[in-house]
């Protein structure tokens, strides 16, 4: 239970979301505290990555209410929830592939007119990301899976956003890359950005996760903090067990 | 003779007129993966802008250009706003038919305007001649090869440095990705259309004092040209379209000097038809870019289509079997001659358009081979009219599908653009065969319908006639819809690859459809042919085409009852009003436009 919290960050309230016919959330409540990591947990077809759409504006609930920092986002297009301050890190990156790294990044920083602190972040990122220093130039499209992640999360970060919302950031990568992509969501959260994440990879996301809620078929069915649920054999068994390596 | 540097040096210019209207095209395509059909228009508007700033206004040639740049640009902002942002969230070939209709009503507003006739459209340039090597430059090649490269200068200049041309690259690449870092979608396609027909307006200047010659044929010439090289340099690449534009300057510009002048677009389409089928993403396309998108499925309005009972359809048939009997004037029965062979044409490309999802743009051209093959033959050969007009129909069967049947890899727009090539093509070769189709000069002198023998000259028996064929016609195709076979055809239609993975051969199915619609297509343009005794390469055009797709659309893609309804109407209400000619084709142009914003599915429905 996150109830002790003054007030949250962001908070997905009773939402309800339909593709045509088909509903896709049912009362749909998340609430994500500041400068918390929260992930959110489920199989295919759970509606995970609508709740992502929906954060972003990209789908408009038939039903609900989510608020950022206090005021409605309903009605807002995206950009105007980005100005809000909610950065993306897509599923499966989406990066601009013809563009060059640099770019990328800066592509980031499109919603801020600070053109000296934006030079400034930018030399922020290859500290935070140093091997990203020698592809700057290079296409996008070119670099490795988890390289491009990298990219995905200093562009993300560029627009010095109060919230990212991230799908899947560890799907596809070498385990090389998934620790290393945790530890930067650490990092990141470290220095006061709340992470909201969608993850398929239960056990390492309740690794870094403060609270996390499990999705099924549209439905919350478990949620709490993140070391409560993983010891939970309801999560243990969907989400943790052998069966679930695929 | 001029000397192959003029041809030379006359391609290159040429070239770097249809590079100002394929980049346009391109920089739309890539932000919005949407074919503007009505980039011609623009380009026309831009011509006769130039004419009342020169003519009318004797404005300095700098200031001529900078005017056509701003009101084409304003144009190109009103159709973004007003024509294509309402329609974003729906059907994805709704955009393609909304710039066809845009494109109707611009031109025909022009030539309202304006009148139909060519004007001159002097350039103010000192009429002297410069020696280069062995060819001959003048003012006015400078002045657009200026234009060309400064506009390309300046476009690289906003792409690469300027804030909004970042956004227009991001939204190029990924247009949710673009949105979740904060681009306003919108104004990225406002500023790409403003663009767009800021070149395109200039561009169409520039040919008119080119040529010095404006006329509003003008149009429909630009946007295939501009199609042409933008698909050859790969849709959406604006440096390819560049590449792409010059490539089709020198192709032509060799190609007249080879073969005479009337062979300069045939040369030109031939290279889109060829490019399309050996590499449809274009010369430069590499592995990485995005596939063609994947236009099948989704992009007929759902719909439940009206249910007719039998009992109506069987009154409705006798009591239009019976209206000669009573004492109408021979001006309906006309009409509704005209209605019925409308439909035979449009129950062809409903089936190909609307029931296996392949938008024709170029149908009229099977009303061409049709016509021709039933005259030629009834002429020629001695042919008794029914049979030639038999023969009509199986040679467009045959004929239609053997040249379509290239493209039956390609998707979505592609398979528009490609029909378009076709019946442009075929509309070229009946104008250059000279020996068959007797060429410019058209067929004269071909028999009245006839049947057994007896010759059909009064209005009854020729309206009998058409509606019994258009009658058996539109049975057998419900009877074919109603088979495992109409199954296919829409199982193909709604997921190709679902349909590959079920073992259905989509060339076979394409083939089928092809030719069916052919034939009755076919039929269509013999009986005319018949009925107008006289034909030429231009009488079945692509107006004609995209009436009988308005047709299609207003009575339900895929519903054949839908085809006859929408004839009589399209054909019939106009003549009911009493609307002079030159307001009709403006009149389907609106029509097309309001069905695509406010009834996708049509008045029955789509099948």
């Amino acid at each position: 239970m996150t109830t002790n919290v003054p007030e949250p960050l962001l908070a997905l309230t009773n939402v309800n979301t339909f593709y045509g016919q088909a509903q896709v959330h049912f009362d749909l409540s998340i609430t994500v505290a500041r400068s918390h990591i929260v992930c959110l947990l489920g199989g295919n077809a759970s509606g995970k990555s609508t709740t992502m759409k929906i954060i972003l504006g990209l789908v408009k609930p038939r039903s609900g209410d989510v608020t950022f920092d206090g005021a409605s986002l309903i009605g807002l297009s995206t950009p105007q929830i980005v100005r809000r301050g909610i950065a993306s890190v897509p599923e499966a990156r989406r990066l601009f592939a013809d563009m060059t790294v640099r770019e990328n990044i800066l592509m980031g920083a499109f919603v801020r007119n600070d053109r000296d602190a934006v030079a400034q972040d930018l030399d922020k990122m290859l500290t935070l990301f140093p091997k990203l220093g020698q592809r700057l130039s290079q296409r996008a499209g070119s670099l490795s899976g988890g390289e491009q992640q990298m990219v995905a999360m200093a562009r993300a970060l560029m627009s010095r956003p109060r919230m990212i919302v991230m799908d899947e950031p560890t799907m596809g990568l070498s385990p090389l890359y998934v620790d290393r992509v945790l530890e930067l969501i650490r990092t990141i959260n470290q220095e006061g950005v709340s992470v909201f994440m969608v993850e398929q990879n239960a056990s390492l996301a309740l690794e870094i996760a403060h609270e996390a809620y499990v999705l099924q078929t549209g439905k919350i069915v478990l949620s709490g903090p993140a070391r409560a649920l993983k010891d939970d054999p309801r999560v243990r068994d969907a989400y943790l067990g052998g069966a679930e390596a695929a | 003779m001029s000397s192959w540097l003029d041809y030379t040096i006359n391609g290159l210019i040429v070239g770097n007129v249809y590079a100002l209207v394929a980049v346009g095209l391109a920089l739309i395509f890539g932000v919005s993966r949407l074919i503007n059909f009505a980039q011609g228009s623009i380009y026309l508007v831009g011509a006769y802008i130039g004419w009342v700033a020169v003519v009318q206004l004797h404005t300095p040639l700098p200031l001529t250009i900078i005017v056509v740049a701003v009101a084409a640009a304003l144009v190109g902002l009103v159709i973004e706003r007003f024509g294509l942002r309402p329609l974003q969230n729906s059907v994805r070939i709704a955009p393609l038919l909304a710039t066809i209709g845009i494109s109707f009503v611009l031109d025909q507003l022009v030539m309202l305007t304006f009148s139909p006739n060519p004007r001159a459209l002097p350039s103010q340039l000192p009429d002297v001649r410069f020696q280069i090597g062995g060819g001959t430059i003048g003012p006015l090649d400078l002045l657009i090869a200026g234009v060309g490269i400064t506009s390309a200068l300046l476009l690289f200049v906003f792409l690469r440095y300027s804030k909004l041309g970042w956004a227009v690259r991001a939204t190029a690449q990924d247009r949710d990705a673009a949105m979740q870092m904060g681009v306003d979608v919108n104004r990225v396609n406002q500023a790409v259309f403003g663009i767009a027909a800021a070149l395109g307006g200039v561009s169409g200047m520039l040919v008119g004092m080119y040529y010095n010659q404006i006329d509003t044929a003008m149009s429909l010439q630009a946007t295939l040209k501009g199609v042409v090289a933008e698909v050859v340099g790969g849709a959406g690449n604006v440096p390819g379209a560049v590449i792409g534009s010059l490539l089709l300057g020198l192709v032509e510009s060799y190609g007249v000097a080879v073969f005479g002048t009337s062979y300069r677009n045939l040369f030109a389409f031939l290279l889109l038809v060829v490019v399309l089928v050996l590499r449809p993403n274009g010369l430069f396309a590499s592995a990485r870019q995005a596939p063609p998108e994947p236009l099948t499925g989704t992009f007929i309005a759902p719909s439940r289509p009206v249910r007719i009972p039998r009992w109506a359809l069987l009154v409705a048939a006798a009591a239009f079997a019976i209206l000669p009997l009573f004492p109408v004037s021979f001006y309906v029965l006309q009409t509704l001659i005209n209605a019925w062979l409308l439909g035979m044409l449009a129950l062809s490309l409903t089936l190909v358009a609307g029931t296996i999802g392949q938008v024709s743009l170029g149908h009229a051209a099977l009303l061409a081979i049709g016509a021709y093959t039933s005259a030629l033959l009834s002429l020629g050969f001695a042919v008794p009219v029914g049979l030639s007009i038999i023969g009509g129909g199986l040679m467009s069967a045959a004929l239609g599908t053997a040249l379509i049947s290239p493209s039956f890899r390609l998707r979505g727009h592609y398979v528009s653009i490609a029909t378009l090539a076709i019946g442009e093509i075929v509309s070229l070769v009946i104008l250059n065969w000279e020996s068959v189709t007797r060429g410019p000069i058209g067929i004269s002198g071909i028999p009245p319908l006839s049947l057994f023998g007896y010759d059909l000259i009064s209005p009854n028996s020729i309206y009998w006639f058409s509606l019994v064929v258009m009658i058996v016609l539109a049975l057998l195709q419900a009877r074919l819809l109603g088979s495992h076979l109409g199954r296919s055809f829409r199982a193909i239609r709604d997921d190709d690859i679902a349909a590959r993975a079920y073992g259905l051969s989509l060339n076979r199915y394409k083939s089928l459809a092809f030719i069916f619609g052919g034939f009755a297509a076919g039929v269509s343009g013999g009986i005319a042919a018949h009925l107008y005794s006289y034909i030429n390469h231009e009488t079945f055009n692509t107006q004609q085409s995209i009436l009988a797709l308005t047709v299609v659309i207003l009575g339900g893609l895929g519903n054949v009852v839908g085809a006859i309804v929408g004839s009589v109407a399209l054909v019939g209400l106009p003549e009911l009003f009493r609307i002079a000619a030159e307001y009709r084709i403006l009149i389907y142009g609106i029509v097309l436009l309001l069905l695509v914003r406010f009834r996708p599915q049509g008045l029955l429905g789509t099948m």
